[in-house]
């Protein structure tokens, strides 16, 4: 395993680091000690490495991540594995929000509570949010699954396209175009595989599905008062 | 009015309510939404047709116009990346997206813009390989939707461009109708077939400029600060933008005024949101000035430049080059006469068609339907780019030269005066014939 400590090294000289492995991988798990909140950590990563962030992250850490596993074992700041490819991104505390925005695929996990706008914009990642996720979340999502094991807050799911959201807790309200939808055998297993690839014991059964009404696909005046 | 109205008779045209205005009311009424359309703003602005050159005479000495050199080659992003864009000639391409353009016009554009040796730019809806394969300098724009984003992509560019705004429209997002959506054009974007796509007026993971700081460290480290970060944004409060967006770590500020085009958007927009390009440059270049960062942060400017006099006069008010996107595309045959019949089929007319999100273009420039796209030839379409692109050079030359300046960017606000007022205050230049800049002492 390979250590870098931010107290002594830069990110720059982390990502560097991690960047290196794109072509050739010498080096499959990386230890990062003493991120103190600083941003941009692990971002733009192009490996199949495991890379275990050893306290708080700030901004966009794991930003458009490719193929790694990253797990930080604190909190982290907005945009937490924004615009991901594919690999995993886990985060055992809290997120800030607008965590998984615009992320293309792979697993975003927190373990802890996600702020405003989790999962804005997404376009094919899976989200799984062991706690609560704040307002506006998956605000125009487009492709992919948001899981919500608590509660959500205002407007869920406003303007989504084709993202489907399971909620166990309560939803405060729905946003435009958010409906609730049937729960059927299809999605009770499709959300029993999420619950078990974000390895979270809740029961499937218990969830209520959302998704679009797809009223708003097409501009009408007559939908004018809805926008 | 209208030289198709015989005024002797007596009629007499309001100015207020003129037939343009009525047309829009009786559409109002008769449909009960706004008009959406394409292009840019259509009032009549200042603009730079209002100021003039001073050549030079008895206190300046103008260059041989044959025979001595006027250097128009420009180096973009020297403040932070490893790379650093060199330019040719200091006109560039603007953003312009596939799905609001054919592939076979992004294509154009990237082949004319490598003969000339500048960059084309990417737009809403991603990187095709058609426009990489041909653009040797590519600009990839990182857009509130993030269409497309990926960071392969990010990787493959020459810079990244993070747009904040754009003239036409600044302050609102895109709109890209269902009619337009062809199954490559939903793949790229992530969206089901036939459907309107948004284009969001906000980014969907930072707010602020403090914020916007972060992101640009983000974009730099996954490129490993190789490649220049432009901040573009629509002319409005211009001079506080370009400090923020400077603040913010920008190598690049793009400013693109109201004249600047666009794919489709409200024509309440277009028509009365932003400042005009003339009234913009100055705010910025101040801005920069007053940073210590002009030339160190390179301005490139837009909306509405149609000719090497603008091109000029641009650089002349401090900008280090210019983006041209309509009047590239009226190089390759938007709006072209020969059309005419089949503009008027589909209600509009050669020199006035604006409905590019219908997808109708009989030219094969703003659609996506299969036949209409085969009326442009990429090749033939990028050599006329190309020698618009050279005509513009040479004629930016013609100015400097007389103006005694070896390099477009000598060029300064005191070779020029204004023809009126507004312009003389935008340009903030004298009246001509007059030491008088309004708004500055004597």
């Amino acid at each position: 395993m390979k250590t870098i400590n931010l107290e002594t090294q830069t990110v720059r000289d982390l990502n560097q680091a991690l960047h290196d492995q794109a072509p050739e991988c010498t080096e499959r798990e990386w230890e990062v000690l003493e991120p103190k909140g600083q941003h941009n950590i692990a971002c733009g990563l192009d490996q199949n490495l495991a890379v275990d962030v050893k306290g708080h992250a700030g901004y966009f850490c794991a930003g458009m991540n490719k193929k790694a596993h990253v797990t930080v074992h604190g909190n982290v700041g907005q945009g937490v594995a924004e615009n991901m490819m594919s690999g995993t991104v886990r985060v055992k505390g809290d997120a800030s929000q607008a965590a998984g925005a615009t992320a293309h695929g792979g697993l975003l996990v927190v373990e802890g509570n996600a702020g405003a706008r989790c999962g804005i914009s997404m376009k094919g990642v899976d989200i799984v949010v062991k706690g609560d996720v704040g307002h506006m979340s998956c605000f125009m999502g487009q492709a992919g699954n948001l899981v919500v094991c608590g509660d959500a807050g205002d407007a869920l799911g406003d303007s989504l396209y084709e993202v489907k959201i399971y909620v166990k807790g309560t939803v405060k309200s729905l946003g435009a175009d958010c409906i609730e939808k049937e729960m059927r055998e299809e999605h009770i297993q499709e959300l029993t595989e999420l619950l078990n690839r974000a390895g979270v014991d809740e029961d499937p059964a218990s969830f209520k599905r959302y998704g679009s009404a797809r009223q708003l696909y097409n501009f009408k005046v007559d939908n004018a008062a809805a926008y | 009015m209208s030289d198709d109205i015989n005024v002797k008779d007596g009629l007499r045209e309001s100015a207020t309510f003129d037939r343009t205005t009525m047309s829009e009311i009786r559409r109002a009424a008769e449909t009960g939404i706004y008009d959406i359309r394409g292009f840019g703003a259509k009032r009549k602005l200042p603009h730079f047709d209002d100021l003039l050159f001073l050549g030079a005479s008895m206190s300046r000495y103008p260059l041989e116009g044959y025979r001595e050199k006027c250097n128009t080659s420009v180096t973009l992003g020297t403040r932070f990346a490893k790379k650093p864009i060199e330019l040719d000639i200091p006109v560039t391409i603007a953003g312009m997206s596939f799905g609001a353009l054919s592939a076979n016009a992004k294509e154009a554009l990237g082949r004319g813009a490598s003969l000339m040796g500048t960059s084309t730019t990417t737009g809403d809806g991603g990187m095709t390989p058609e426009e990489r394969g041909q653009s040797s300098k590519l600009v990839y724009q990182y857009l509130p939707s993030r269409y497309g984003m990926n960071p392969d992509d990010l990787r493959k560019a020459d810079a990244i461009e993070v747009v904040l705004g754009q003239g036409a429209k600044p302050g609102g997002g895109g709109m890209l109708l269902g009619q337009k959506i062809t199954d490559r054009v939903a793949q790229m974007r992530t969206l089901p077939m036939g459907v309107d796509q948004r284009s969001a007026c906000r980014h969907p993971d930072w707010t602020g400029p403090d914020d916007l700081a972060i992101k640009i460290q983000e974009l730099r480290e996954i490129t490993d600060w190789q490649v220049p970060i432009y901040i573009k944004v629509g002319a409005t409060r211009t001079y506080y933008d370009v400090k923020l967006a400077v603040k913010a770590g920008a190598d690049v500020i793009v400013v693109d005024g109201m004249q600047g085009g666009t794919a489709a958007t409200q024509d309440v927009f277009i028509e009365h949101v932003g400042i005009p390009t003339l009234a913009a440059i100055p705010q910025a270049v101040q801005a920069l000035q007053e940073m210590g960062m002009h030339r160190k942060v390179q301005l490139i400017v837009s909306g509405g430049i149609r000719n090497g006099a603008d091109v000029a006069k641009c650089m002349a008010l401090g900008a280090d080059a210019v983006a041209i996107g309509t009047a590239a595309l009226v190089a390759l045959g938007c709006n072209h006469p020969m059309y005419d019949k089949e503009f008027k089929e589909i209600g509009s007319a050669a020199g006035f068609y604006d409905d590019y999100h219908e997808g109708k273009d009989p030219a094969g420039i703003s659609t996506q339907d299969p036949e209409l796209m085969k009326r442009l030839d990429p090749v033939a379409g990028g050599r006329k780019l190309a020698n618009y692109l050279n005509v513009l050079t040479l004629e930016a030359q013609t100015l400097a030269r007389a103006c005694g300046k070896n390099d477009l960017r000598n060029l300064e606000p005191e070779d020029m005066v204004a023809l009126t007022v507004e312009s003389a205050a935008m340009a903030r230049v004298p009246l001509a014939g007059t030491s008088w800049v309004p708004g500055q002492k004597f």
